[in-house]
């Protein structure tokens, strides 16, 4: 398998605080789903920024597809093939239309309207094309942000905790358009999650955050079944307690 | 012009300083139009400070240029405050969104500023506001000189000292018509902008 993140001894604080100290070799490979669990704090959401380049260490390396990032403004033609859909989506206020086509007007490409159309019926947004993106509900927006990145055919897709406070039927729908889109375009995805039975559901690896650190990594299912680390252990039996 | 992209650089960029330049805009916020009337006319005065120059591009005293001086003067540091205040009350999460999905510096200026349309438009109208009914320093630099500086203002003042109370009205009328005119534009774009 192809690495298409590698990064080396990245570290970095926010005041007196790690909010990020990964040791040793971190990778990610190309075409695999990747959940990185663990409690609030753990440094999930900034290792998260940190891939989509929109923070950098204060040491060490990333390099993403071969192309060292540790420069403090990287490369735009590299930036654009990796995208976030965060928790809570910020929507423009504008129609679900323009929200979806705003990532290809940024590239200056066309309307897309035609990719636009297959991705909407997928996402149940077919009616809402013209609604106004502030009147939708939390669920509906937070499909709408999947459909505006989904467009972009981005090489890797970040997700901070895509389903939280989604109902169940949701939360389904975007699961399996994940599977969907790594299985057809062998997207990579990351995706932050809380919900240790959706990494268990989605993901080929599954990588336990601490403090800032991995603690362990390692394949789906054996991350549940056999974990090394008794820590590990602890939060998948629901032991853990932070 | 000069108050919007000042404004959304205020209100977005962190830079050493930026108290200072936030307590000097609020300041100019308030400066007393006779004073910045005054300043203009030592300036641009013979007897002041740039006029014995006699640098071509710098205006004379009693000309509309001059007058056009005063009025930026006076409604810039209104546009860049309200420009600046409407822009940084905008969800700081959207400009990380609009980030992520690899737009530039510049797109992402443009997104916050569509995001913060109508303070911006509030601005705007609060800077027109302003020069449209600015009397003292326009009076001081242009001199209220008959079809050549005199504007609404200072028309209706001179046609109240002369008694000719009927015209000041009449004046008066026509200036507030103008205001409530664009008032009136500036809320049916409000509506218009904000329907679902």
């Amino acid at each position: 398998m192809t690495a298409i993140y590698e990064l080396r001894n990245v570290r970095k604080t926010y005041g007196q605080r790690w909010a990020l100290k990964i040791e040793e070799k971190f990778e990610i490979f190309s075409g695999e789903i990747f959940a990185i669990v663990g409690p609030s704090g753990a440094g999930k959401s900034t290792l998260l920024c940190m891939l989509n380049f929109l923070e950098y260490p204060d040491s060490g390396s990333i390099v993403f597809e071969g192309h060292p990032m540790t420069i403090a403004d990287a490369p735009l033609e590299l930036r654009r093939k990796v995208t976030t859909v965060f928790q809570r989506p910020a929507l423009l206020s504008t129609s679900v239309m323009q929200n979806i086509q705003y990532g290809l007007q940024l590239r200056g490409q066309p309307d897309g309207k035609a990719a636009i159309q297959p991705l909407l019926q997928r996402l149940g947004l077919a009616e809402l094309a013209n609604a106004q993106a502030r009147t939708l509900s939390g669920g509906e927006a937070q499909r709408v942000a999947l459909a505006r990145a989904l467009v972009l055919q981005p090489d890797v897709l970040l997700m901070d905790e895509p389903t939280a406070n989604l109902d169940p039927y949701n939360a389904l729908l975007i699961e399996e358009v994940i599977r969907e889109i790594n299985r057809e375009r062998r997207t990579t995805i990351v995706l932050v999650t809380h919900n240790i039975f959706q990494a268990r559901r989605l993901a080929h690896r599954v990588g336990l955050m601490l403090n800032g650190s991995f603690v362990e990594i390692n394949n789906n299912p054996a991350f549940f079944e056999s974990p090394r680390d008794a820590r590990t252990r602890a939060f998948v039996n629901g032991e853990m307690v932070y | 012009m000069l108050g919007v992209p000042l404004g959304a650089f205020l209100g977005l960029v962190h830079f050493r300083g930026q108290r200072l330049a936030y307590a000097l805009i609020y300041t100019g916020m308030g400066l007393p139009p006779v004073v910045v009337g005054l300043s203009v006319y030592i300036l641009l005065s013979n007897n002041g400070i740039l006029g014995p120059l006699h640098i071509s591009w710098i205006p004379r005293l009693f000309t509309v240029p001059a007058m056009i001086i005063a009025q930026v003067i006076i409604a810039t540091p209104l546009v860049v405050g309200y420009t600046m205040s409407a822009v940084s009350e905008v969800d700081p999460n959207l400009r990380t969104q609009v980030k992520a999905l690899g737009a530039t510096d510049f797109q992402i200026t443009l997104a916050v500023l569509r995001e913060a349309r109508m303070g911006v438009l509030v601005a705007l109208v609060g800077g027109l506001g302003s020069i449209i009914s600015e009397v003292g320093s326009v009076m001081m630099v242009g001199g209220n000189i008959q079809h050549s500086t005199r504007v609404l203002t200072t028309a209706i003042m001179l046609e109240t000292r002369q008694g000719k109370y009927d015209m000041a009205i009449g004046l008066g009328m026509v200036l507030l018509m103008l205001s409530f005119g664009i008032n009136l534009s500036i809320t049916l774009l409000q509506r218009k902008t904000s329907k679902p």
